[in-house]
């Protein structure tokens, strides 16, 4: 009898949490981002639920800017796992024309992705909502429960946290209220990636280096993945060896220069950078304590 | 041999595939340095990333006390209303890893109206550090921290002297506060029924790096490990207490008609196909058909199947005949069975700004089991700081006491120094939904008047003289007394 490895013991831990929530709530959904963090998800819950299926819907919040690839693989991976997928873009921001480049990320992240989540959870009145947080993304996710409560509104109160002990999970909400549930919330960014490595979990190519077409822009690069991306800076792209490490909008998220083609040498790269994940992604440096500002209006 | 990531990183993958995990707790008050050994630990492990040090340069020139230096603190302080205040005011989880095992920290505030945060990081903690400020010596939140985290069940404290700097480094104060901890703390310590912890001591400097990751020069005189060393070498595998199998179901698997599997995790002890096995508490027996180890299933093969499991595997059973078994009940081997009562003697420790009276209904929470339940009685209430007993007519805010619960319905019980996942519960508030307290079951109490169902079997003389020859002349068989 081997104790378990810490990559099997997290496995375990969010196995339980996914038939907690599975067991305990009449409507959940699990967020599904497309990148790596979900595919991980995802690949945990197909193991909670065997021999069966997934027994809730997936949910993707589709901001119209994700990256082409992104899109292929989502519903190639829906076709292949067989689970439900529901996809939900804000149609008010569709009529406006929502661009982050003629808008600005602050715009562009309110109404098609905090709006939108807004909308597509009133619309499916879910009472679980599994995402993919985990707690050393950014410091005000530290502290956040495994099982956090939202108000009727989808708001958090950093304050105001249910105390969460042993394993055992407060499941009870009232009418209108529900929890976010974060299964990977203990896993770090190395734990993924070497998870992702041992069970071989299929990923968007995105991951990995490649030559790709590539723009200065407010101070990172960024791909070209369609011509709705403004003349001026279609123009000065300039094809670099290149990778994401989050995958989002495209405009939004920043590429880096790599050349890790494969899994190892993407954890070698990661494990020997100089910068954290989220620095890539544009919508934290607004400003000082942005996310927890976003979490308490109700953005993941 | 150890590979570093940029010489061999397949090497290197391939050895941390079998780190295993650590959970520990920090406990100091709010000038001991705890944010600052966090940040150290953090800082010297290399998982401050460069964007992440300059966010704190930056505040730490707003919101800092170390002066020139980049406030350690700063780099695990969350929220930002607590960063003006320059506290942390509720539990944080930070991670960390070594070549030996991955951590998880949890980072609890030492202030006084915080017991109950200390109590939630204590929960799932292996180990605590309890930091002691070496010019200050044993203070009252010293006593405190000390019993919560051994009525939480930790098995192993290491008692961090830091700020040895600030006494120049001084043996003997260091050895004065050693033996203040084990004659004023530890000996005092009330027993929850299990070992006491095993308590080991480190002259430190978190401030200055002094025996954090590195073994200081400026204490010749320490012949132990720095805490990092320490935490990678301790041995925790055998704290799980009791090898009895304990299966609460959390979730019925029907995906078809031909199927129907219990889900849950593995809370203590092994099970194999074929052992026989009882569902508590309706008392009903089968056999064991096939095992689900979700773990191993892969994409390509959603069947695979295994022929013995253990704690704290995510399993899903089959059994050999239907039995009416749902979300709630306990499999146990029925070699192996617990009591059944519903009438406990637990501790609780009260979460919520609103008192408990006698009497009042909640929700009581153990495992994937919910039901209706009431403390019929306070036996007593401790006071954290002196460990004295006090009569008391109702719970406030942060108080810890001995009661009598008692349940809707009978549950399959354990006591929790065996059995942290079974013994264990959480009191919900039927009206806010709040957890509003957390208990560990001491023990199994009769109602008057009343019953215990305990389903214990009885020996003859005859075998309890076997098995008392068995664990006599062949202790490798690893024989129990009955």
């Amino acid at each position: 009898m081997k104790p378990l490895t810490h990559l099997k013991q997290l496995e375990a831990e969010s196995i339980h949490i996914l038939r907690e929530v599975a067991a305990a709530f009449s409507n959940p959904v699990m967020m599904y981002s497309v990148g790596k963090d979900s595919s991980v998800m995802l690949h945990l819950a197909m193991k909670a639920f065997a021999p069966g299926k997934v027994p809730f819907p997936l949910l993707h919040v589709d901001t119209t800017w994700k990256f082409n690839e992104m899109i292929e693989f989502r519903d190639r991976r829906a076709k292949e796992l067989g689970f439900d997928l529901i996809v939900h873009s804000n149609p008010e921001g569709l009529k406006m024309d929502i661009s982050p480049f003629a808008h600005g990320s602050k715009v562009h992240t309110d109404i098609m992705k905090t709006e939108a989540l807004k909308q597509a959870l009133n619309k499916g009145g879910y009472d679980a909502v599994i995402g993919g947080a985990r707690r050393d993304e950014e410091k005000s996710r530290a502290k956040e429960r495994i099982f956090s409560f939202r108000d009727d509104q989808h708001r958090w109160d950093p304050k105001n946290q249910r105390p969460e002990l042993w394993n055992v999970y407060n499941t009870a909400i009232r009418k209108g209220e529900s929890v976010r549930v974060f299964p990977i919330s203990n896993w770090t960014e190395l734990d993924i990636w070497q998870y992702i490595y041992l069970e071989q979990i299929p990923i968007p190519s995105l991951y990995f280096a490649k030559e790709r077409p590539v723009v200065e822009y407010e101070g990172t690069k960024i791909m070209v993945d369609d011509d709705r991306m403004p003349e001026e800076l279609r123009n000065k792209a300039k094809n670099e060896m290149v990778r994401f490490r989050t995958l989002g909008c495209y405009p939004l998220t920043g590429a880096i220069n790599s050349t890790a083609s494969t899994l190892p040498e993407i954890i070698k790269e990661m494990l020997l950078s100089k910068s954290s994940e989220r620095e890539g992604r544009l919508i934290d440096k607004d400003q000082e304590g942005a996310m927890e500002k976003k979490k308490i209006e109700g953005y993941f | 041999m150890s590979h570093t990531p940029a010489e061999n990183i397949e090497a290197y993958l391939k050895e941390h595939e079998h780190k295993d995990m650590l959970r520990f707790l920090t406990c100091g008050s709010v000038d001991d340095g705890k944010s600052t050994l966090i940040g150290r630990l953090l800082y010297d492990s290399k998982l401050i990333f460069e964007d992440q040090l300059a966010a704190a340069e930056s505040e730490s020139k707003k919101y800092g006390t170390t002066g020139e230096k980049i406030d350690m603190a700063l780099l695990v302080d969350g929220l930002q209303s607590e960063r003006e205040q320059g506290i942390t005011i509720d539990v944080a989880y930070r991670f960390f890893a070594t070549d030996k095992r991955k951590y998880i920290i949890a980072d609890t505030p030492g202030h006084e109206q915080y017991t109950r945060n200390m109590v939630t990081g204590a929960s799932t903690a292996d180990v605590a550090i309890i930091l002691i400020d070496a010019r200050k010596g044993i203070l009252t939140q010293t006593r405190r921290h000390s019993y919560i985290v051994n009525l939480l069940g930790i098995k192993h404290i290491i008692v961090a002297v830091n700020k040895m700097d600030l006494v120049d480094f001084d043996e003997a104060r260091y050895h004065e506060i050693k033996e203040a901890y084990e004659k004023e703390v530890l000996e005092q310590l009330p027993s929850m029924g299990g070992k006491r912890p095993e308590t080991i001591y480190i002259p430190m400097s978190a401030l200055e790096g002094d025996n954090v990751v590195d073994k200081s020069d400026k204490t010749p005189w320490y012949e132990g490990m720095p805490l990092l060393e320490q935490l990678d070498t301790m041995d925790i595998a055998r704290d799980g207490g009791t090898e009895q199998f304990r299966l609460p179901v959390q979730y019925v698997n029907r995906p078809n008609l031909d199927f129907r599997g219990f889900c849950g995790t593995i809370a203590s002890g092994t099970v194999k196909v074929g052992d026989a096995i009882t569902i508590l508490p309706s008392g009903k027996t089968t056999t064991v058909k096939s095992i689900i180890n979700s773990g191993d299933i892969t994409e390509a093969d959603r069947n695979a199947t295994t022929h013995e499991a253990y704690a704290p595997m995510a399993v899903t059973i089959t059994t050999a005949e239907e039995v009416d078994i749902s979300r709630g009940d306990m499999i146990v081997r029925s070699d192996d069975l617990p009591r059944v009562s519903n009438a406990l003697k637990v501790m609780v420790v009260w979460m919520d700004d609103t008192p408990m009276k006698p009497n009042q209904t909640f929700d009581i929470k153990r495992a994937a089991s919910v039901m209706p339940g009431h403390f019929e009685h306070i036996n007593y209430k401790v006071d954290v700081n002196t460990y004295e007993r006090e009569k008391v007519e109702t719970l406030a805010l942060n108080d810890i006491a001995s009661c009598k619960l008692i349940l809707s319905r009978p549950i399959a019980a354990d006591h929790y120094s065996e059995n942290r996942q079974t013994g264990s519960f959480i009191v919900i508030d039927r009206v806010t939904n709040n957890t509003v307290g957390a208990g560990m079951i001491v023990d199994v109490a009769a109602r008057e008047g009343e019953q215990i169902t305990a389903i214990k079997r009885e020996y003859t003389n005859a075998e309890k003289a076997l098995n008392a020859y068995i664990r006599e002349h062949f202790p490798e068989w690893g024989c129990k007394e009955y």
